[in-house]
């Protein structure tokens, strides 16, 4: 699988308050929360995103709750794929149960402006700055959380195997 | 090689009869928890599975704390929709009206989690029991369902870093200002993926209440658990409250760690972490003239009965500043009634403090004190993002009981000194 699109910064820290603030907590239809994805850190972020683009963020992305309405509002809203520096580990887990492809690599975030086109190759993990013409390896997923992707998420892969 | 308290709860928990740091295992749940933001998205989940069947329904625990009693209607179907499901799976730990407590206030009150447990719980700070020396560490929607379901969790095996608190504790420093001071020191991914072991002569002196603080906060330095190793302290506090046999685990002296750290508690002040990241910690004596417009004392963090006397002793006798508003959230129902009965409820009204039930609300901005644009407030909650506690513009400070209180009276962030003197 590809992913393309441009590239929208974020700097270290990002938390699931700013993703998706918990005012916006009392439903979990994603149709409703894309609306408010990255909201606190970027009150534009939604009306400005084209479908298919890449959140490129710095270390730790995902801090502070469990709250899975993270990943589901930033899958609802379109965002293709997220590259960071690092990930809390919670939002790590909730993408990989969730099916939203994330990708690690200090390089990439450090590197990558805002706006550029960026291409992910989900399987090789190779990411391509398409407007510097830059490459960049992310890290290795284990092949237990590539098992989890294959099956479509956690909940597939227990009906598929009778557990986890 | 030794094992760690945390590589030992994980080893009787799972069938793997070897494993190292980074090995992703299968492990048996003791107790998976959810409220009543994360409950629905797992209900979905459960439902969406087509498998319909609980493992173990005494396993099972749902509160309804977070935006109870119901501050809207979308909030108040989602709790029906909990409700309905514990009704229908037959779930006995299903607290929900005047049952109500802040979950990781009352799971522990009321002996659902023990040491030597494996608990998950689909709450970021479901790392609070490890205070109890238990494995607890926060997971989404989807793995609490999974649990559900399979009575199982898949867990990456964490290294562990530890931390050593000597000396003695300065006056009015408590767990709080201990936690910040860690965070404070290795930022806010510091513990990323590990496990944080906590010991010393410093925490050894502390009760439940504050070693519950403690690693309440492991998730703001990006910590998988927070754990401190029963003691007789720990068997004293359980072993009224348990109603299933528990273990204690202590680490092996030849255990391995990631990295040792060791705090000189005579260097430590009561601390405040300043917007926006707990990691932004410093003594009370760096803080300099902040005027603040709201105080919350409870939560998860500091909502026990402990935290209520210490910000009662202070308020004693005295007013709330004009102008700034004061809210008590005691923790849990019985929190509150041990408030009443010791007279410190009626401090806090008579000092013009607001009470309120417990309830998560202000804590995370979902009601029951929300700020408005430009305004600031101290709180003992344990998390002061931005927007955290309303408007994007606001901010919020966290602090400890004492802090709290005396700066409730001044109407600035102040000492207890400041107020006692």
């Amino acid at each position: 699988m590809i992913f393309k699109g441009r590239a929208f910064l974020f700097g270290d820290d990002i938390d699931t308050d700013a993703i998706i603030p918990a005012r916006y907590l009392n439903t979990s239809d994603p149709e409703e929360l894309k609306k408010h994805c990255m909201e606190d850190a970027d009150p534009e972020f939604y009306s400005m995103l084209n479908k298919g683009d890449i959140i490129v963020a710095g270390k730790n992305f995902g801090c502070g709750s469990s709250r899975e309405h993270a990943p589901i509002a930033i899958k609802a809203a379109g965002v293709s794929c997220v590259i960071a520096s690092s990930f809390a580990r919670i939002f790590f887990r909730n993408s990989f149960n969730m099916g939203l492809p994330i990708f690690e690599s200090d390089e990439a975030s450090g590197e990558i402006s805002q706006g550029d086109v960026v291409e992910v190759d989900a399987s090789s993990g190779i990411i391509t700055d398409l407007t510097t013409g830059k490459q960049y390896e992310s890290k290795p997923i284990p092949p237990f959380m590539q098992k989890l992707i294959e099956d479509g998420g956690l909940i597939e892969h227990i009906r598929k195997t009778g557990g986890i | 090689m030794g094992m760690t308290l945390a590589e030992k709860i994980l080893a009787a928990h799972t069938d793997t009869q070897e494993f190292k740091p980074g090995d992703i295992i299968k492990v048996n749940v003791d107790v998976a928890l959810a409220n009543d933001i994360t409950a629905p998205v797992a209900i979905q989940a459960f439902k969406a599975s087509g498998l319909n069947r609980v493992a173990d329904t005494g396993k099972v625990v749902f509160v309804l704390d977070h935006f109870t009693p119901n501050k809207d209607i979308a909030s108040a179907n989602q709790c029906k929709m909990v409700r309905d499901f514990a009704r229908e799976q037959k779930i006995t730990n299903f607290f929900d009206g005047g049952e109500v407590g802040v979950e990781h206030a009352l799971l522990p009150e009321k002996g659902l989690v023990l040491p030597g447990d494996f608990i998950i719980g689909a709450d970021s700070h479901t790392c609070t029991y490890g205070a109890l020396g238990a494995f607890a560490t926060g997971v989404g929607s989807t793995d609490l369902a999974a649990a559900i379901l399979t009575g199982q969790a898949w867990i990456k095996v964490p290294s562990t870093m530890k931390f050593t608190f000597n000396g003695t504790l300065q006056p009015w420093v408590g767990g709080k200002d201990l936690i910040l001071y860690l965070i404070g020191d290795i930022g806010v991914d510091g513990g990323l993926y590990h496990v944080l072991e906590i010991d010393g002569p410093a925490v050894s002196s502390l009760d439940l209440s504050n070693r519950l603080t403690m690693s309440n906060m492991a998730i703001e330095a990006g910590a998988k658990a927070g754990i401190i190793p029963a003691d007789e302290k720990t068997e004293a506090y359980v072993k009224v409250r348990a109603r299933r046999p528990y273990t204690l685990y202590e680490s092996d002296p030849d255990a391995a760690y990631v990295s040792r750290k060791e705090y000189d508690c005579a260097n430590i002040e009561p601390q405040v972490a300043f917007p926006h990241l707990p990691e932004n910690s410093r003594g009370i004596s760096e803080v300099g003239e902040v005027r603040i417009d709201q105080v919350v004392i409870g939560s998860c963090t500091n909502g026990r009965i402990e935290d209520l006397r210490i910000a009662a002793r202070i308020m004693d006798g005295r007013k709330v500043a004009r102008g700034l508003r004061c809210i008590v959230l005691p923790a849990t129902p019985e929190i509150f009634r041990n408030a009443e009965d010791e007279g410190l409820i009626k401090i806090f009204l008579d000092a013009g403090a607001i009470i309120g039930p417990p309830t998560c609300g202000p804590c995370l901005g979902g009601h029951m004190g929300i700020l408005a644009r430009g305004e600031k407030a101290l709180a003992t909650t344990n998390r002061n993002f931005v927007g955290r506690m309303g408007d994007p513009k606001s901010e919020v400070y966290l602090s400890g009981p004492a802090i709290a209180a005396a700066s409730a009276i001044t109407g600035k962030i102040s000492s207890p000194q400041e107020v006692l003197s």
